[in-house]
């Protein structure tokens, strides 16, 4: 999980895991989507969420699409009455002072509603939103308007250092896997996109099967039964979808050296990690913890930047997905510093792998990720993001319930174990962005 | 003698909704020796949150010390007589806390949040680095370098940031908000350990902070807490905090910066008044609804009318803060569409400007920022950290926690005529900053041709 190190203006609240003892009530509805819910009554307001299989590993070659399906969702919507565009749309919701948004990862696109509970706000509010997920009018002329704004921001990309060498990691690591492209996709593949494209991909994707309804809020069990229904009664069944290809680890060390005019290079160096569902999921996330997952105590930030001064952000995260996600290891540093920092990386890896943590380092991370969890689950907004990764991967019921003890319950010798089966520093994927063409 | 006053925000009176509920409440306290107290109950998880915000920031730099507060800040964590450095880190996490600082031009704050239980660990470490910390030349020399690598990261490599920052610096001549947050980078290479000796003397002391708890807590017992570990720590004489505000502005002023980038970038700000100035108080209500109009969500006028219809902007924003505490900027910032130029954005923008000096709002604009700042408290309420950032910044920057109870009702009482009236006094032009960002070719050696922009050049989708 990504913890970054800021130490400034920036405020950094991570939300990882959650809480023992907050209720989870879940159940399928008549359609097959699955609920769940979580019933706060402190404040008077709502929180929905609704993903679907639709994230952008389903792209096909058509990198890109599946977020702009999310985003021209809301750019109009076709009604009996005639239609709403987004204009109209938009006034639907913020006039109440309703909030919708919608993301996209790489395995689902996940459709969100913030409202007040008042019936007066919250019915109009799920009659948008409900409109919004399965009637959207999908317009040509919205359709070029959006694709136009997903280029420019796909060029945004290209002046950050940081993201030029994200981009450049995942094609390295993933090769010819769907992970190989981040949701937004690529100046070439968006261009060719056509609204048909984002009709059928709609059409497709968005459908009872894999869907997934959160409710977290100021409603009673039977209001989110009828909510859920509501919900899911609304789009068609589908079909479910075909698993995504198995993930191929690379087969031997990659260094790729990207000439960029800045001050510092950006350096990520990983490989292929662990999967949402994964026998290695808590040694591999607790040995992270200890290696660079957990800010200042962690041995990254130890080394690189607390006793030597080379970097403000260093660390290392799991990005456990559908299938392995990524192990990262990041940086950035002035350019004269970049061969050191490479070498720190390896080294402390190597290390860190060959050797394991510490006993007291375990001690460590193991105390802090259970005694921190109450505060991983302190709001209805983390609570929801929570329950919504459990719908997406179909973790069990009381996932959250175990968590503090599945923490508890790594060794010493498991972790080493663990990394030992599963990272090879010996085969790492490198990406250095930064300096003149060499 | 500690005071102990209360306030509660009439959130269903304002709301008028139906579903019944507690009002937040703060209780005010402080200690002997001037550490001011503000703990809000909040129950729903059992977590707290702990921040100590200290009356200094940026804009209390003088010139050659820029960035001298954020450089303090990270140097709080490097130890005290009694803790080593780093081991302050080290005791929050080990009790399950996550904790940090930041600081901004108004102020510096540390927090910690963490398992209710573990309050008195936050306090006995909070306490002890604001009277007793280190300050050892080693450890600077390394800070420092880390602080340079994140100006390198933040600001010299983003075109955007550079961008802002010169801006920032040619609108505010003078004054406070002239200088980055993070200094110049030649000010963070001459700054020594002994300027932060003479900054943290200056400035660290009860009676230059206030203690911000919001939690599962009970206000009498973080008061215990509260006076066993801060309690003894001394007072010093105060220096009165100056509000050294920039020179009248009296005439437009523009901008250009040429970077490495691949898109251009427009930013207007116009100089505005703040609470905190001697201005009505419905002004900057006025200007906040005003800011709404124009980017208030996807139905407000920037999305609707550059983003949409005329299809001019690919980014288009705005924004204004009342409570700083220096007079400050209405900021409009945008990117133009693939094919626009930058003087055609500019145009538009200006045309939205004086749309909002010429009519006034719409009655259905109105109700609908309003709605959006009545559910936005509703909102605001599920964070924990977000309720104690509110009372602590308030607070710090003298305008006090109890201004919050003014912010809906100002809102709600502003009018479509206000609203006009702020953007004929404010909106003009020879309160204007302009700042282009010029993009240079990516590749050097690589001829771009130079922004159209510039030239005046039109094009027309």
């Amino acid at each position: 999980m990504f913890v970054n190190v800021i130490r400034g203006w920036f405020i950094l609240v991570f939300a990882v895991a959650a809480q023992a003892g907050v209720p989870i009530q879940h159940w399928e509805t008549a359609g097959g989507a699955r609920v769940l819910f979580v019933e706060a009554r402190s404040l008077p307001m709502v929180d929905v969420r609704v993903s679907f299989d639709a994230g952008s590993a389903r792209d096909g070659v058509a990198h890109g699409l599946a977020s702009l399906t999310a985003a021209l969702l809301d750019q109009g919507i076709k009604l009996e009455g005639g239609d709403k565009d987004a204009q109209a749309v938009a006034e639907a919701f913020e006039n109440i002072g309703a909030r919708f948004g919608s993301s996209v990862s790489q395995d689902a696109a996940t459709l969100s509603l913030r409202s007040l509970s008042d019936a007066a706000r919250l019915e109009p509010a799920l009659d948008t939103f409900t409109a919004v997920m399965t009637r959207p009018r999908l317009a040509e002329e919205d359709f070029l308007r959006e694709r136009e704004r997903v280029l420019l921001g796909l060029k945004a990309a290209e002046q950050q250092p940081g993201e030029v060498a994200r981009r450049a990691f995942y094609k390295a690591l993933y090769g010819t896997h769907p992970y190989a492209f981040l949701p937004d996709g690529e100046p070439e593949t968006v261009s060719a996109l056509s609204v048909e494209d984002v009709r059928a991909f709609h059409r497709r994707h968005y459908v009872a099967s894999g869907m997934v309804i959160v409710l977290v809020g100021d409603l009673s069990r039977e209001q989110a039964g009828r909510i859920a229904e509501r919900l899911s009664a609304a789009v068609p069944a589908g079909e479910a979808l075909p698993a995504l290809p198995a993930v191929v680890d690379v087969s031997e060390s990659k260094i790729i050296r990207i000439p960029f005019p800045s001050t510092q290079a950006s350096i990520l160096a990983g490989q292929v990690g662990m999967a949402r569902i994964d026998p290695d999921y808590f040694p591999l996330y607790v040995g992270n913890h200890v290696l660079g997952g957990s800010g200042f105590s962690s041995r990254l930030v130890e080394e690189i930047r607390e006793k030597r001064g080379l970097a403000y952000s260093v660390y290392s995260y799991l990005m456990p997905m559908r299938q392995p996600g990524p192990f990262v290891m990041g940086m950035q540093t002035k350019l004269d510093q970049a061969g050191q920092a490479d070498q720190l990386l390896r080294e402390n890896l190597q290390r860190f792998v060959k050797e394991g943590p510490t006993a007291a380092e375990v001690e460590h991370a193991k105390k802090n990720i259970v005694g921190g969890f109450p505060l991983r689950l302190d709001s209805n907004k983390d609570i929801a993001d929570w329950l919504n990764v459990m719908g997406i991967y179909r973790l069990p019921p009381d996932f959250l319930d175990r968590y503090p003890e599945q923490v508890k319950e790594t060794t010493l010798p498991g972790i080493r174990a663990a990394w030992q089966r599963r990272i090879h520093p010996e085969r790492f994927v490198m990406v250095i962005v930064g300096g003149p063409q060499q | 003698m500690p005071r102990f006053l209360s306030r509660s925000i009439l959130l269903c009176v304002v709301l008028a909704c139906g579903a019944a509920q507690a009002a937040p409440v703060v209780t005010e306290d402080r200690l002997a020796n001037g550490l001011r107290i503000l703990v809000q109950e909040d129950h729903r998880a059992p977590v707290v949150t702990s921040q100590v915000w200290y009356k200094v920031g940026s804009s209390d730099e003088p010139g050659g010390l820029t960035g001298i507060s954020h450089v303090l800040e990270h140097m709080m964590f490097k130890g005290t007589k009694r803790l080593p450095a780093g081991k302050f880190s080290e005791i929050i996490a080990a009790h399950g806390g996550q904790e940090n600082a930041f600081t901004s031009r108004d102020y510096t704050a540390y927090f910690q949040t963490l398992a209710k239980e573990h309050l008195d660990v936050a306090f006995r470490l909070e306490a002890d680095r604001m009277r007793n910390l280190l300050l050892r030349e080693e450890d600077f020399i390394k800070e420092v370098e880390v602080v340079k690598e994140e100006r390198r990261l933040r600001t010299e490599d983003d075109p955007n940031a550079r961008l802002y920052e010169q801006f920032q610096a040619m609108a505010y001549l003078n004054g406070g908000y002239h200088h980055p947050i993070i200094g110049w980078m030649s000010d963070l290479d001459r700054m020594t350990a002994e300027d932060l000796r003479d900054w943290y003397r200056a400035h660290y002391a009860p009676n230059n902070a206030t203690l911000v708890v919001v939690g599962d807590v009970k206000p009498a017992e973080v008061k215990r807490l509260a006076q066993k570990h801060f309690g003894a720590l001394k007072p010093f004489k105060l220096e009165a905090r100056e509000r050294r505000n920039a020179i009248e502005q009296a005439g437009e002023r523009r901008m250009i910066l040429r970077a490495p980038a691949k898109l251009p970038a427009l930013l207007m700000g116009y100089r505005a008044p703040v609470l905190l100035d001697e201005v009505p108080a419905w002004e900057p209500y006025a200007l906040e609804v005003l800011a709404g109009v124009l980017d208030g969500g996807q139905s407000a006028r920037l999305q609707q009318r550059l983003v949409r219809d005329s299809r001019l902007a690919g980014e288009a924003a705005a924004g204004y803060g009342a409570d700083g505490r220096l007079s400050d900027l209405f900021m409009l910032s945008a990117v133009p569409s693939e094919g626009v130029s930058v003087a055609q954005l500019e145009q538009a923008l200006r045309q939205e400007i004086a749309r909002l000096r010429d009519e006034p709002v719409s009655a259905e604009e109105l109700a609908r920022v309003k709605a959006q700042v009545i559910a936005a408290e509703v909102y605001g309420r599920d964070s924990v950290f977000y309720q104690a950032m509110r009372l602590g910044s308030y607070e710090t920057v003298g305008l006090g926690y109890k201004r919050l109870d003014a912010l809906v009702p100002g809102i709600e009482a502003v009018t479509a005529e206000q609203v006009q009236a702020v953007a004929r006094k404010y909106l003009v032009d020879d309160r204007l900053t302009v700042g282009v960002l010029d993009p240079l070719p990516l590749e050097p050696g690589q001829k771009q041709p130079r922004n159209a922009s510039m030239g005046g050049i039109q094009h027309v989708r």
